[in-house]
């Protein structure tokens, strides 16, 4: 292809893809003349140039279109929908017959006689024409708007009556004489023209220049973006190198000129981003005209509101979320948003409202694309669900709302009634959450019966380079990276044996009185390998990890520094593995694995073998209309597995048996300078004596409970979890102390009355009777 | 001469071996690797080749030799193998030889099994056979594929 075909088509494209804003815009504004002079120009250039590049069939289309919108132009027409859509059809027309003569360098086998009949047909009009276009108008943008590129301030000021031409023409003498302020300055001070109305002028004089850019950007092919975004990352691994060798070294000069390497690497490495970066509003320009469509496909009209068009994404990425985006965009119109007469019965306005949303936050990008339709109707959701096997009816029944909302992202769920060419066809959703998870974001879905609802996504702002955590196992470097890493513990090697406890086998630490689960890197890695146990006490190292909403800590053998690495994908060969995203050279130039934090949880069991079993597991747990608690649960005895509500307990402790006293028959310990009373749960409940209680780990296990500044003591043999749960308390109260028992985790549960229990161990306790002298 | 190929020619416990020459990228020296765990033992690790990451291939591994004493360095073999570089571990880099197709014969039936499968032929040259590997079959195949979780 030529020069002068290949810089046709581009032009082209760029222009159609403003038309179709244009036309929809037009539509509801049909007295814009500026916008159909727009619009006029861009056919008439694209048919004055296929006639000279040759393009025979799609001259006589868009030359068809051309008359039609001459027609409107001048007021002899005036537009309605069939007119529009007919112009939209040749804009469709005309772009696919520049795709066509992208790949195959012809117009194709397009058989365009219809549509230009049809064009020719519309240049008749059925009716005459009533309305006019205001003339006023005309005049009022032709006014406003012709302003040369490099027209100065005083040119504008004049034009528009603001300033007289002998002020003016003073100001300017005044600064040729020396006067260092600018010549609005100038006028504004000796009150000649209304600071208002500078502004004005100014602003008009920078859409002029702004009109008038041409000759400052360029066009760049994407590929060599792609070279130099590859070349500046393995100069980001040199500087590392550099940096590493140079921080060994004595040499000040050296060490100097490594930091502003460094420095400068950064700032080409900023620089490359940006050239790579894209407003969101580049995608978000095609939605008008897809909206509209779809809106008319199915009998609705729709407004589009967007909201943040100039958040900057990766042109990766910016690709990566375009056929989701329009997914999401289409399914809202044609599913969410009810017909004309729903709506109205619903006492809603008759135009339904499509909002986009894009902003920055903490490093990542927010979409959220809201409509104010119908919402999801959960229950269709979860019966199709159902009906489809993805679930069971008793996980169905207990899944929250907001459960059964996302359920709209397994494959082959689809709720509408009737299958149209828009969607319906339960494929779409699933593949959009694929689409999003594969470039390391997120997708959730709100969603209020009658009310609407909103997907919101969480997009990474770009793929290439990414902070991350350097960790070492067995002497080999792994890279986390850093948007999953919450925070970093240190257990010293003393203290470790004695944190770390275990549920049921499982090592768990608490952190801040929550469990978190355990994660050992290299079990992970090497399963099957014999753990060395004799390795003896050690210092134990967590990194707090966040995957898919849960966390976990991973214990490695060491914690280095953080990097900024450079993403290399996996070869064939090893991406089958969960638990690596990718490679990364380091600054020693070896070659670390990146872990993929969600797949190392996934296949620990951190979290569910895949999304969807999480959810079902999720979905599992929960319970019909009932709230979810938050208990902590306790082994207290031999076998008496209780819970408390976490809520009521105010720390967890643990005391050696050396520290506990008796004042009188009561058991006491001192704690923060008081004498807390101690109450053996399984005493009071009478429970069978654990045999091993507390002497395993050497240490009594409190719950201490606090009111009003007492605190008290209760004797658990174990912590065994804490958990997030609703459950139905199903037995009731066999004795005193306790409310009663439910299902808890599968398993038969006591539920622990505090309050009584503690008036029954130290009848005074609620009645503020002191129980130390130091209060 | 017609119909002659060009081999790289290498050898793996004493065996002559051979890739066609246009798979060929490169002959490097030994070269630090790093490991991967959860795969199968054939894939050694991987290499830092002037930015590009490859995985290293351990021929001996592959092809049901003895690992080669720990103190002897492999050399690699880089090819461009199923539209992706690898590196191949080899004993010794031999020379890039050129042979005659008449030379050319199927793999005896005799072979190994795990052999028989990746020589997609034998040349019967001067200074004894010459065994040509299949680059594509060498770096899949369910020893390789199905990499354990």
């Amino acid at each position: 292809m030529d020069e002068l075909t290949r810089e046709f088509l581009l032009e082209s494209y760029e222009n159609l893809d403003r038309l179709d804003q244009e036309f929809v815009k037009l539509e509801a504004e049909p007295g814009n003349l500026e916008l159909l002079k727009s619009i006029f120009r861009t056919i008439h250039t694209i048919k004055g140039t296929c006639g000279f590049l040759g393009f025979s069939k799609l001259e006589t289309l868009a030359h068809a279109g051309e008359n039609l919108l001459s027609m409107l132009r001048d007021g002899h027409l005036a537009l309605n929908s069939e007119i529009t859509t007919a112009l939209l059809a040749m804009v469709d027309a005309v772009r696919e017959m520049l795709g066509s003569i992208d790949t195959v360098g012809n117009e194709g086998e397009r058989d365009d006689h219809a549509l230009v009949e049809t064009l020719a047909r519309l240049l008749k009009p059925p009716v005459a024409i009533k309305e006019e276009t205001p003339p006023a108008k005309t005049e009022e943008a032709a006014k406003s708007t012709e302003v040369q590129p490099e027209a100065n301030i005083g040119e504008i000021l004049i034009k528009r009556g603001a300033a007289k031409v002998i002020d003016v023409y003073d100001a300017v003498q005044q600064q040729e004489q020396g006067d260092p302020r600018r010549v609005g300055e100038i006028l504004v001070e000796k009150g000649a023209v209304k600071p208002q109305e500078l502004v004005e002028a100014l602003n008009l004089q920078q859409q002029a220049r702004a009109g008038g850019t041409s000759d400052s950007t360029i066009r760049v092919e994407v590929s060599q973006l792609d070279r130099l975004m590859n070349r500046v990352g393995e100069l980001v691994l040199l500087r590392n190198q550099i940096l590493q060798f140079s921080n060994s070294s004595e040499d000040s000069g050296l060490l100097a000129t490594s930091q502003r390497l460094n420095l400068i690497t950064t700032e080409l490495q900023e620089g490359v981003m940006k050239t790579r970066m894209q407003p969101i509003g580049n995608i978000w320009s095609k939605f008008p005209r897809t909206v509209r469509d779809v809106a008319m496909s199915c009998g609705k009209t729709v407004r589009i509101e967007m909201e943040g068009k100039e958040t900057e994404l990766d042109k990766t990425i910016i690709e990566a979320i375009k056929d989701p985006l329009t997914h999401i965009v289409r399914n809202s119109v044609d599913h969410g948003i009810e017909t004309p007469e729903k709506r109205l019965a619903a006492g809603k306005p008759v135009e339904g409202l499509l909002s986009l949303r894009a902003y920055h936050e903490g490093g990542q990008v927010n979409i959220e694309i809201s409509d104010d339709g119908a919402g999801l109707d959960l229950e269709k959701i979860r019966k199709k669900a159902v009906e489809k096997g993805a679930i069971t009816a008793e996980q169905s029944a207990r899944m929250t709302e907001r459960e059964a909302a996302n359920l709209i992202f397994l494959p082959g769920l689809s709720t509408a009634e009737k299958v149209t060419n828009v969607s319906g066809r339960g494929v779409g959703m699933d593949v959009v959450r694929t689409n999003i998870d594969k470039i390391g974001g997120s997708v959730d879905v709100q969603s209020k019966l009658g009310a609407g609802s909103t997907v919101r996504m969480k997009i990474p702002l770009t793929l290439a380079i990414i902070p991350a955590l350097i960790v070492t196992n067995r002497g080999d470097r792994y890279a986390i990276p850093q948007i999953s890493l919450l925070e970093l513990v240190r257990l010293e090697a003393g203290e470790a044996q004695k944190r770390i406890e275990s549920v049921q086998g499982a090592p768990v630490y608490r952190l801040r009185g929550r469990l978190l689960p355990l994660v050992y890197l290299d079990r992970e890695l090497r399963p099957g390998a014999r753990v060395d146990t004799a390795k003896g006490p050690a210092a134990v190292n967590i990194v707090v990890l966040q995957a898919d909403e849960r966390q976990f800590g991973l214990v490695v053998d060491e914690i280095n520094d953080s990097e900024e690495i450079v993403v290399k994908p996996l070869g064939k060969q090893l991406k089958g593995i969960k638990s690596f995203a990718g490679s990364t050279i380091m600054g020693d130039g070896k070659v670390a694995l990146i872990l993929d934090v969600l797949g190392l949880a996934q296949s620990a069991n951190v979290v569910g073998g895949s999304r969807e079993h999480a959810l079902a597991k999720e979905a599992g747990a929960a319970s019909q209309g009932a709230q979810k608690r938050t208990m902590l649960l306790l082994q207290c005895g031999a076998e008496g597995r209780m819970a408390m509500e976490l809520s009521l307990v105010a720390r967890l402790e643990e005391f050696k048996p050396e520290l506990i006293e008796k004042a009188g028959d009561q058991l006491v310990v001192q704690y923060r300078g008081e004498i807390m009373p101690l109450i053996q749960i399984a005493d009071v409940l009478h429970l069978a004596k654990c045999e091993s209680q507390g002497k395993e780990a050497g240490k009594t296990q409190v719950v201490v409970y606090s009111e009003d500044g007492r605190s008290v003591g209760l004797v658990v043999d174990r912590i065994l979890d804490i958990v997030e749960e609703s459950f139905v308390q199903q037995q009731p109260a066999k004795r005193e102390g306790l409310f009663g028992s439910a299902v808890i985790q599968q398993k038969v549960t006591d539920l622990l009355d505090v309050h009584s229990l503690i008036r029954n161990a130290i009848p005074g306790f609620f009645d503020g009777q002191p129980l130390s002298q130091e209060r | 001469m017609a119909d002659a190929q060009q081999f790289c020619t290498f050898f793996i416990d004493e065996q002559f071996f051979a890739v066609p020459v246009q798979q060929v990228q490169e002959v490097i020296r030994y070269q630090e690797m790093t490991s991967v765990p959860l795969v199968p033992p054939v894939i050694r690790g991987l290499i830092n080749l002037r930015g590009q990451i490859v995985v290293a291939f351990d021929l001996r591994r592959r092809l049901g030799y003895p690992d080669r004493p720990e103190d002897q360095k492999p050399m690699n073999v880089v090819v461009r193998a199923d539209g992706e570089t690898v590196s191949f571990l080899v004993d010794e880099i031999g020379d890039v030889i050129e042979v005659e197709e008449t030379l050319a014969e199927q793999p005896p039936e005799t072979l190994r099994a795990e052999m028989r499968e990746l020589v997609s032929g034998v040349y019967k040259l001067n200074q004894g056979l010459l065994l040509v590997l299949d680059t594509e079959r060498t770096v899949n195949g369910k020893e390789i594929s199905h990499a354990r979780p």
